[in-house]
């Protein structure tokens, strides 16, 4: 395949050769030649194609397997919180619920210290190999398996802060919130370890639209005399905002799909409870769980909390990424 | 109207002269230097998960390596020892059948958008899939995997097995792979696209002798990236690959893998099998951190 390009130029040359317009004139296009650039366009575009038919086939998929449970509990499903595979009956209430809460509560926490650390190493506080270390560290913990955080926190993690849970409970115990004692996995540690999970997601795309920003817009922020936080809160921040925002939601999406280390910590409750401090479920978690042992319509009203969740997590992320396709500073 | 009075140089009075010097005690500098804090203790904040996370998994695991935790299977539940040869290996294949359907599809596919595609509907399709195939949750792609391949039992009426949980892993790679190709091959100027075909040859030629040799950096580290992250994913696993206690045998049984005995002998409440979770952590991580550096090896190389 490769020589029928060689063909026209390389070949022994005959140093007396003579010159003439004939040795210039265009190569011919071989049929093979033809054929072999026609058929590695096909076969490109079938390979692109690829994503398309995957995700075609997943939606078809959930929505098939789910079609079952769509038709015998509707849309009552979101609503109710009964799960009970003796009976059939099945409402995904305490997921969906437990996935929004633990998601954004996480997020709200995530946010000012991801824009925070971002700040931090992009606007020339500290010397630049320290920046790069602690970017470099924000970007292996990106790489740390969902497994192991999970892990870490069943075993480190969740001992450690039980006592400023209980100091909570003690402290805010008469609020719906936090009216349950803190024993072991629930889903103030899920919200915790979710935190470490969007970080880095929100830092990356935080440092990287804030270097986006254009070194004339600072300089004229110092030019009129303003400090190096009156830069960043009046002029820097506002003009990378919309490309944060596009990270967060990029983060929230993520954070709704997170499933090993917050099936490991949440505690996978049955049953319904607002506190904070008692085991919670989400959608990707109840997957994990019950999936492998599963039949029947058990397997239908998972599908159909799949196909939720997918739905959720389509939106968020269509929303973030047209937030961060436009990019455009606003200045 | 009053004759406004000349501005003089000693008319001082209408300008508020600051001090030139800087005065740490100004409210705003205050200000500067309280919030220069508080973004520091979040940059703290934000390292520390990692700085813990690595200590306890070099702790706990690192004690734990020896040559059986190597070449031994895992011991039946609430017995010491053992190992977990089994999972590395189950690891390694289930990676590797990933890898040899997504960096061909996406490769191929990065190629179409980047050279073929002149930006119309479909690339512009394409691109958004991959974004959005790129923000399913992992978990979604093991369900996928589980209606189409393990409940439809298309592998030689075999349910859960290896091949499954390549496949389902090859879905979450697809993404990353097609859009660092894509990315990748952007980044080739194209001025070297023009002196290849200035010299005759043909696009195939060009792409596979010019083009895709100049983008090998980014898309070499774009893979390995991709594995590496693969190798650490357990969501789509737990119910396509399974999990098995004794060594492989074959693509098209269930299978151990490191990430999937992790979640499992986690929450055992025997002590050795939650050692051997620390162990296989220890593993995995070490696997995982060296990709990250083998892959910002191979960019450093690409810049000098």
């Amino acid at each position: 395949m490769l020589t029928d390009s060689s063909q026209a130029g390389t070949g022994p040359v005959n140093p007396n050769r003579n010159l003439d317009a004939d040795a210039f004139t265009l190569r011919r296009r071989p049929p093979s030649e033809k054929l072999v650039d026609l058929g590695f366009r096909q076969l490109t575009l079938v390979l692109a194609s690829a994503v398309a038919i995957v995700l075609l086939g997943i939606f078809l998929t959930v929505f098939q397997g789910a079609r079952e449970a769509i038709s015998s509990f509707g849309l009552s499903f979101l609503t109710t919180s009964s799960w009970d595979p003796v009976n059939e009956q099945y409402g995904a209430f305490i997921a969906i619920y437990g996935t929004l809460v633990t998601s954004i509560l996480s997020l709200a926490i995530a946010i000012p210290l991801g824009v925070g650390t971002a700040i931090f190493i992009t606007e020339d506080l500290i010397p630049s190999s320290l920046r790069e270390a602690i970017g470099l560290m924000v970007e292996l913990l990106a790489a740390i398996p969902s497994v192991v955080l999970g892990l870490w926190a069943i075993f480190v993690m969740e001992p450690a802060i039980r006592p400023a849970l209980n100091l909570l409970h003690s402290l805010l115990g008469w609020t719906p919130f936090f009216n349950t004692v803190p024993q072991g996995p629930g889903m103030a540690p899920a919200i915790l370890i979710l935190v470490v999970m969007v970080l880095p997601i929100i830092t990356a795309i935080s440092r990287d639209a804030l270097n986006q920003v254009p070194l004339e817009l600072r300089q004229g922020a110092y030019g009129v005399g303003t400090t190096r936080w009156g830069a960043i809160f009046s002029v820097i921040l506002p003009a990378a905002v919309s490309a944060i925002i596009g990270g967060v939601m990029l983060a929230l999406g993520r954070a709704m799909g997170e499933t090993m280390a917050v099936t490991m910590i949440i505690g996978n409750a049955l049953n319904f409870d607002l506190s904070l401090l008692a085991p919670g479920n989400t959608i990707a978690s109840m997957l994990a769980n019950q999936f492998g042992e599963a039949d029947g319509i058990q397997v239908s009203a998972l599908m159909y909390a799949a196909l939720i969740l997918m739905l959720l997590t389509f939106a968020v992320n269509v929303a973030a990424q047209w937030l961060v396709r436009r990019l455009s500073l606003r200045y | 109207m009053a004759n406004p009075s000349p501005i003089t140089y000693d008319n001082t009075a209408l300008f508020d002269r600051r001090p030139l010097h800087f005065d740490p005690g100004l409210r705003r500098n205050r200000l500067n230097l309280l919030f220069t804090s508080i973004a520091g203790i979040f940059a703290a904040i934000a390292v520390l998960p990692l700085v813990l996370v690595l200590f306890h998994v070099l702790m706990q695991g690192g004690r734990l390596i020896s040559v059986s935790l190597f070449t031994q299977l895992p011991p039946p539940p609430g017995l010491e020892g053992g190992g977990i040869g089994n999972a590395i290996l189950g690891t390694i294949l289930v990676t590797l059948i990933a890898s040899l359907i997504a960096i061909p599809v996406g490769v191929g596919g990065g190629i179409y958008l980047s050279e073929y595609s002149s930006r119309g509907w479909f690339a512009q399709f394409v691109s958004f899939g991959t974004d959005v195939l790129a923000g399913v949750p992992s978990i979604i792609s093991g369900v996928f995997v589980y209606g189409i391949v393990v409940a439809t039992r298309i592998f030689f009426d075999q349910s859960y097995s290896a091949m499954a949980g390549g496949i389902a892993l090859s879905v979450l790679m697809l993404p990353t792979v097609i859009k660092t190709t894509d990315e990748g091959l952007k980044l080739v100027p194209q001025e070297l696209r023009w002196g290849a075909y200035g010299v005759g040859a043909s696009k195939f030629v060009t792409v596979m002798r010019i083009t895709l040799p100049s983008a090998f950096t980014p898309i070499a580290t774009g893979i390995v990236l991709s594995i590496a992250r693969a190798a650490g994913e357990t969501a789509p696993l737990i119910f396509t690959a399974l999990f098995s206690p004794f060594w492989p045998e074959g693509v098209f049984n269930p299978i151990a893998t490191m990430s999937v005995l992790i979640f499992n002998f986690a929450i055992m409440p025997y002590e050795a099998q939650n050692e051997l979770a620390w162990a296989a952590s220890f593993v995995l991580v070490m696997m995982i951190l060296g990709a990250n550096l083998l892959a910002r090896w191979i960019s450093r190389m690409a810049k000098v």
